[in-house]
């Protein structure tokens, strides 16, 4: 029988059997990728800030750094993450190497430059008038720049989902750093990469199997986007006085 | 009465240009005051001082006795609320626009509530807590962006042209609600205004400004007794002439304002008189419309002013009116500097001062 419809055919049945192992490397990429990316939101929205309401020397060359390493092939980031882990580099002491830590801490660190320039952009759009309306309301400086933030909460929402889609999609990093140990760090991304190397039937099986799920997680976000939107406009226009 | 602000020898500047020169006033605790001038007067900025949202590059700001600094902006900012003329809110519903200022400050969940309800009843605008804010009409954006700052029963109120480009029902609530906080919260209430009718009416104090400086100031009577033999300081607002007038044998006023333009008004007057057209009463027309406008006068276009949907105009009649039409009808009768057009209004959009 045609190896690939063989593969498909039993992808189907692992999906529906719910395999622990498949379910297992599931949950870890999205727990990976999902802490990374909170990881990436906490350290990113802050600069993001400052991106976007402060004017001073040199922004323009830090925007542009960031949105250069928008760009950065995961598998090179996946080696210097490698050699700085690894027993001889600066934080080979923490042991971190095929660990989850590095997984999450790498992808976080891919992530981030997409993150800050998506907030950025997105803070930037504000009325800058809205500061002095808050001001005038009677905030302080703190709560003048959260009035900003929450106006600018769509662009921010819609950064971090972007984060979490390249972070969950990637292979380089969690391959190179984490070594795709099974039941510890292997996630959806080196899953595929190794069965299809594999190959044979059950390889592709279970390789087309993970793609699925893979394609289904990154798809099933991004429709739900454009429905919430389209529910959202829908709504609103509802709830017009006409 | 007491003093409850003060700008002493303020001078403020936007770059090279000079936008307040040396201004000193005082505003009395309790009053109205507008503040009467062409567009680029200084009114605005010298609004945002008040509101202490801007510093001057000299002079001082003293509020309630104390001087105005970097350190104590902030906490005086709880004492001043400033609306401003670009109506601008956060993206959420009528109700936590409103609320905003309000739990900034702390106040209880239930005072909260009942203060915003309150203020939405003053505007009248009961119910619409739930609305978004963008979706309501520009007369009912003004309501609420009012209805924000009054909320929060601050001392000073500062309002930039509240009533300025509203159909006249909105006018009349905004006016009614100035009128009556100051009536019954005693609040003290700087305005910024281009409508002489509203100058007239709602201040107890004028002060006139013109290039950064004021130029006069006192009660409303005083102000516009002395404009009817100050051809100077009329010249600082827009549209307002001085003339003869004569009585026609229909029963109408004619007013020579100079240069061979002859205005025809309602009012009955005789002798040296000051007049007053509303840039917004004026319909603008490429070609000579035959209507029932007394007022028709052939003019070219010396002056054009982007001001986003709208655009004001200068056209030379003989003597410069301004006008105001949307940015729209600018592009499709294809107007342009130096255009021929006609503008025309009625006898009775004339106010005689």
């Amino acid at each position: 029988m045609n190896p690939i419809i063989d593969g498909i055919q039993k992808a189907l049945q692992l999906i529906l059997s719910g395999d622990p192992a498949i379910y297992g490397v599931v949950y870890r990429s999205l727990f990976f990728s999902g802490v990374a990316t909170i990881i990436a939101a906490l350290w990113g929205t802050p600069i993001a800030m400052l991106l976007g309401l402060r004017e001073f020397r040199g922004k323009s060359i830090i925007k542009t750094f960031f949105n250069t390493l928008i760009g950065m092939p995961t598998v090179a980031l996946g080696l210097v993450l490698y050699l700085i882990f690894s027993r001889a580099g600066p934080l080979g002491p923490l042991e971190l190497l095929y660990t989850p830590g590095a997984i999450i801490l790498g992808e976080a660190v891919l992530v981030t430059p997409l993150i800050i320039s998506i907030e950025t952009t997105a803070i930037e759009a504000v009325d800058p008038e809205i500061m002095d309306l808050a001001r005038t309301l009677g905030a302080s400086e703190s709560q003048t720049s959260l009035a900003v933030l929450k106006e600018a909460m769509n662009g921010i929402i819609l950064g971090n989902i972007a984060g979490f889609n390249r972070a969950i999609a990637e292979l380089g990093v969690a391959l190179l750093v984490g070594g795709n140990i099974a039941g510890l760090t292997d996630v959806l991304t080196t899953g595929i990469s190794m069965w299809t190397q594999r190959g044979g039937p059950d390889g592709l099986a279970m390789a087309m199997t993970l793609a699925f799920i893979l394609l289904l997680i990154v798809f099933g976000i991004n429709l739900t986007i454009v429905i919430v939107r389209k529910v959202r406009i829908l709504l609103t226009f509802g709830k017009s006085p006409q | 009465m007491t003093t409850l602000a003060e700008l002493k020898n303020l001078t403020k500047c936007f770059g090279n240009r000079i936008v307040l020169d040396n201004i000193t006033l005082q505003i009395e605790e309790g009053e109205i005051l507008a503040l009467l001038g062409p567009n680029g007067a200084g009114k605005t900025t010298l609004l945002k001082i008040l509101a202490f949202l801007e510093r001057p590059e000299s002079g001082e700001v003293e509020f309630q006795g104390e001087t105005v600094t970097e350190k104590n902006a902030e906490r005086m900012r709880l004492q001043s609320a400033i609306v401003f003329q670009r109506t601008l809110f956060f993206s959420t519903s009528v109700y936590n626009n409103i609320a905003y200022g309000l739990r900034i400050r702390k106040l209880p969940q239930s005072t909260v509530k009942e203060e915003t309800k309150k203020a939405l009843r003053l505007v009248k605008l009961e119910g619409s807590e739930k609305r978004s804010v963008k979706k309501l009409s520009g007369g009912e954006q003004q309501r609420v962006a009012l209805a924000r700052a009054l909320v929060l029963k601050t001392k000073l109120l500062l309002l930039d042209e509240p009533t300025a480009n509203l159909d006249p029902k909105n006018v009349q609530i905004i006016e009614e609600v100035i009128a009556t906080i100051n009536h019954e919260l005693k609040t003290t209430i700087v305005m910024a205004t281009h409508n002489m009718f509203q100058a007239k009416t709602l201040p107890q104090r004028i002060a006139l400004m013109n290039d950064g400086k004021i130029t006069e100031t006192g009660a409303p009577a005083e102000i516009f007794g002395k404009l009817s033999k100050n051809l100077a300081s009329f010249a600082a607002v827009d549209n307002t002439f001085t003339g003869t007038a004569k009585t026609t044998s229909a029963g109408t006023t004619l007013v020579d304002i100079g240069n061979g333009v002859q205005i025809e008004a309602t009012d009955q007057r005789q002798g040296v008189t000051s007049i007053f057209v509303n840039p917004q009463d004026i319909i603008v027309s490429k070609s000579a419309v035959v209507s029932s406008a007394r007022n028709v006068f052939k003019g070219r276009i010396i002056e054009v002013l982007d001001l986003g949907s709208l655009v004001k105009l200068r056209v030379d009649v003989g003597k410069p009116f301004t006008v105001q039409i949307t940015k729209r009808s600018f592009s499709e009768m294809q107007l342009n500097l130096d255009s021929w057009v006609f503008l025309a209004f009625k006898a009775s959009a004339v106010q005689v001062i």
